[in-house]
């Protein structure tokens, strides 16, 4: 008894102050917001050969999107879908005159999947969140994780919320053990041809009013997997998406982000 | 064993061989060939198919590991029908093996005691199917036979896939009576998102990305795997400084997956503090391995050619004085566990994986390090750092849940002790050299020994140098009947600190 007592001391109180206080720190090098310099940009299509995802679309003119367009004018359009993007950074190497570069922001959720788009280094964060969600989630918000053909990193870094550090129950959000419980989805996973029907039929047990959100890159657009044909490029693909939550993985600061801005808290 | 060269090829890991000069036997002498190496305590590493050159023959290669004298050797033979006798009934390891033959093939191995899909998908093999099943028709997944008990008083508990916690699926059947537990079938196949067939063709842009995604809490082990199975195909050595921070990474991984192991443990039997503190000490030892590459997974760091990023000295001091601190604290956390006797009366006697069956099934890893066997790529089948650098294996000897977490404590201590170790002395120099092209018409066989154990990679190259297959074994693929084995006659509520005590991938084994 005394040495756990003796443990408590030495482990400290740990939970961050965070989203009231300073977020924890993250590691320089830290792959977060990407920024698009468009200024800097000189159409040579690189980022756009590199990228293993097709993320990256870059415009010259009338240029269709994601051909390496001739260079010349300088009406160039580079955009970075964060919901295809796993953050590999092989576009940011390729770019000899930093048009794309990866920033330090954790904040990278968004409601709706045009949202996700990176077009400029101008631009705003994408707009609040929806409002409806906060009326009736913003106190106590039960989810039901459906893990479906993914790579398991997503729900280990969701996982993570749930230790003294994060603990998400402060902020009234708890995973749950049925869907019944539960007033919505928390997807990860590309959503598997063998986990469509379990993923249909988790999401008909969720009463309404319902949410669904998908966790990383393979539940927003399949990840590295988009396009297999054992694999349904996504949750939107079987069930309406709600908050879309970028990353490969996100890191937990980005999830717990994109939780508390979807019901409000921040 | 007793084969002569002109049966089986000797190669070494992280080693090609050129396709031609793998010896072709029969069928028949395949089959003993596989089965006295099994007896004499050699293991199936990876049993896998591929095309023949002759249309409609099928090539089935076997990489069997001869721990003893640290050598791998390739053993194949070509099937012309649509049939072979299964080895399963002698050779019990390669159960799965055989019915992912079976799957991807069309290959009927005749005589195989259980032979049902792995990941319940078409074959590969237009119009070649195991089961005659009709072509086009869907296939859906947990189906078919399970094995059942029936009596007064049996009874079928059914979970899955949809699990009630944040955890991948899969589809589990208890055949009880009352709280006991006969038989456990385990029906997997769920994550299953092609990779072993988007390899094929390779390397391309998201190879890398394949085997760093195989198993996300193994991002380094299968990353390094690969490769390594690259290096060897187009004969690139990486630098020692890249081997090195490879080996740390390697460590970095199993260290805060062992922690987390600890931690889930301890909830799993209510002991509250070693569950909190271990959950928290885990995301410290991932924030290290953030620490060199940005990403808590080691995305990005382990690739062909060397590692993706260096680590200059301030960053190295850094990292050295956060392992010191973070040994503290899990030392603090995980003894807690030895000392409580409610958490020991939980562990101890629960879950046994008897030595014999372990080496049966093939068990790799800390599940079978736990049951007695001194079983470790690190130290068998050395590649990398290793050659230089060895790690003390763990062991112990009472193969239940005890000895599970038990020898995971053991690791931990090695691992920090190897990584502050390899921090201190850094070789100087590059960290990637540019790989080239992949050598035409070769095999290439990669292993790492993971935090689950034992990954085997094995390469293929058709003759302008693509991959024309690539084989995948994470250790899971051998563990998940242990699993199963170790619930025979225990209480169904010991089923959550078993299973915790193996956590296998799923997504490692569905592919």
């Amino acid at each position: 008894m005394l040495d756990i007592l003796q443990a408590r001391i030495q482990q400290k109180h740990r939970t961050m102050l965070w989203p009231d206080g300073p977020a924890p720190a993250l590691p320089d090098r830290f792959a977060g917001r990407p920024r698009m310099d468009c200024a800097a940009c000189d159409a040579c299509g690189k980022c756009v050969a590199a990228c293993p995802v097709d993320a990256i679309t870059c415009r010259n003119g009338s240029g269709d999107d994601g051909a390496p367009p001739s260079s010349g004018t300088r009406t160039i359009e580079l955009a970075l879908d964060l919901g295809k993007c796993i953050f590999c950074r092989a576009c940011e190497r390729a770019c000899e005159r930093k048009a794309v570069t990866f920033g330090a922001d954790f904040h990278l959720a968004a409601s709706t999947r045009e949202a996700l788009i990176v077009r400029d280094a101008a631009e705003k964060f994408p707009p609040a969140l929806v409002e409806k969600a906060r009326e009736y989630f913003g106190r106590s918000l039960k989810l039901r994780q459906v893990s479906a053909g993914g790579c398991n990193a997503c729900e280990a870094d969701t996982n993570v919320l749930g230790t003294v550090a994060w603990d998400l129950g402060r902020f009234g959000i708890q995973f749950v053990a049925s869907p019944r419980h539960a007033d919505g989805l928390l997807i990860t996973g590309a959503v598997s041809a063998n986990m469509r029907l379990a993923l249909e039929k988790t999401y008909a047990a969720v009463a309404a009013p319902k949410i669904v959100i998908a966790c990383g890159a393979c539940a927003i657009a399949g990840g590295p997997y988009a396009g297999h044909p054992e694999i349904h490029n996504g949750a939107a693909s079987v069930v309406p998406v709600d908050l879309y939550i970028p990353g490969c993985p996100p890191h937990p600061l980005t999830i717990l982000d994109g939780l508390l801005r979807f019901i409000g808290r921040i | 064993m007793t084969a002569s060269s002109s049966e089986l090829l000797a190669m070494s890991n992280g080693q090609a061989v050129d396709l031609s000069a793998i010896p072709q036997v029969p069928l028949a002498k395949f089959t003993r060939l596989i089965v006295q190496a099994a007896a004499s305590g050699h293991r199936v590493s990876a049993m896998f198919a591929d095309d023949a050159i002759d249309a409609g023959a099928t090539d089935l290669y076997a990489i069997l590991a001869d721990d003893g004298e640290n050598r791998l050797h390739v053993a194949r033979t070509t099937i012309d029908g649509d049939r072979f006798e299964s080895l399963t009934p002698q050779c019990p390891q390669v159960h799965l093996f055989e019915r992912e033959i079976a799957e991807q093939f069309g290959l009927l191995p005749e005589n195989h005691p259980w032979l049902k899909p792995v990941r319940y998908r078409a074959s590969w093999r237009e119009g070649r199917d195991a089961w005659e099943r009709p072509a086009g028709q869907p296939i859906e997944p947990g189906t078919g036979d399970f094995y059942r008990v029936a009596g007064e008083q049996v009874h079928e508990v059914s979970v899955g896939p949809v699990h009630a916690g944040v955890i991948e699926p899969g589809h589990f059947r208890f055949q009880c009576h009352g709280e006991e537990v006969f038989h456990l079938e385990i029906a997997l196949g769920y994550q299953h998102r092609g990779v072993e067939e988007a390899m094929i063709g390779g390397p391309g842009p998201r190879s890398v990305h394949y085997a760093e995604t195989l198993a996300g809490d193994t991002t380094i082990g299968h990353a390094t795997a690969y490769a390594q199975v690259i290096e060897a195909l187009n004969h690139c050595t990486p630098p020692a400084r890249a081997q090195a921070i490879r080996g740390i990474a390697l460590e970095l991984e199993r260290l805060a997956n062992h922690i987390g192991d600890l931690g889930a443990l301890a909830m799993d039997v209510g002991f509250l503090p070693t569950s909190a503190y271990c959950g928290r000490i885990r995301g410290d030892f991932l924030n290290l391995t953030a620490q060199f590459c940005g990403n808590r997974f080691g995305r990005g760091l382990a690739l062909p050619g060397g590692v993706g990023f260096d680590a200059e000295p301030a960053r190295i001091a850094d990292m050295l004085a956060r392992l010191d601190v973070h040994e503290r604290d899990v030392g603090n956390a995980v003894n807690l566990l030895w000392e409580a006797p409610s958490v020991m009366a939980r562990f101890e006697d629960i879950g046994p994986l008897p030595t014999e069956i372990c080496r049966q099934l093939g068990i790799v890893g800390p599940a079978a390090r736990a049951s007695g066997i001194n079983r470790d790529v690190r130290q068998d089948q050395p590649s990398g750092i290793f050659r230089f650098v060895q790690i003390p294996v763990s062991t112990w000897e009472s193969c239940d849940v005890f000895a599970r977490a038990y020898v995971r404590w053991l690791e931990i201590q090695q691992s920090i002790e190897f990584v502050r170790e390899q921090l201190q002395s850094l070789p100087d120099g590059e960290v990637r050299v540019a790989p080239g092209e992949l050598a035409p018409d070769r095999l290439a066989v990669a292993m790492v020994e993971g935090w689950r154990g034992e990954i085997c990679h094995v390469g293929i190259t058709d003759h302008l140098g693509g991959f024309s297959r690539y084989k995948i074994v994470d250790s899971s693929f051998h563990n998940w009947s242990g699993l199963a084995h170790a619930l025979r006659n225990q209480q169904i509520s010991d089923f959550p600190i078993c299973n915790k005590s193996f956590n296998l991938s799923y997504c490692g084994h569905d592919l």
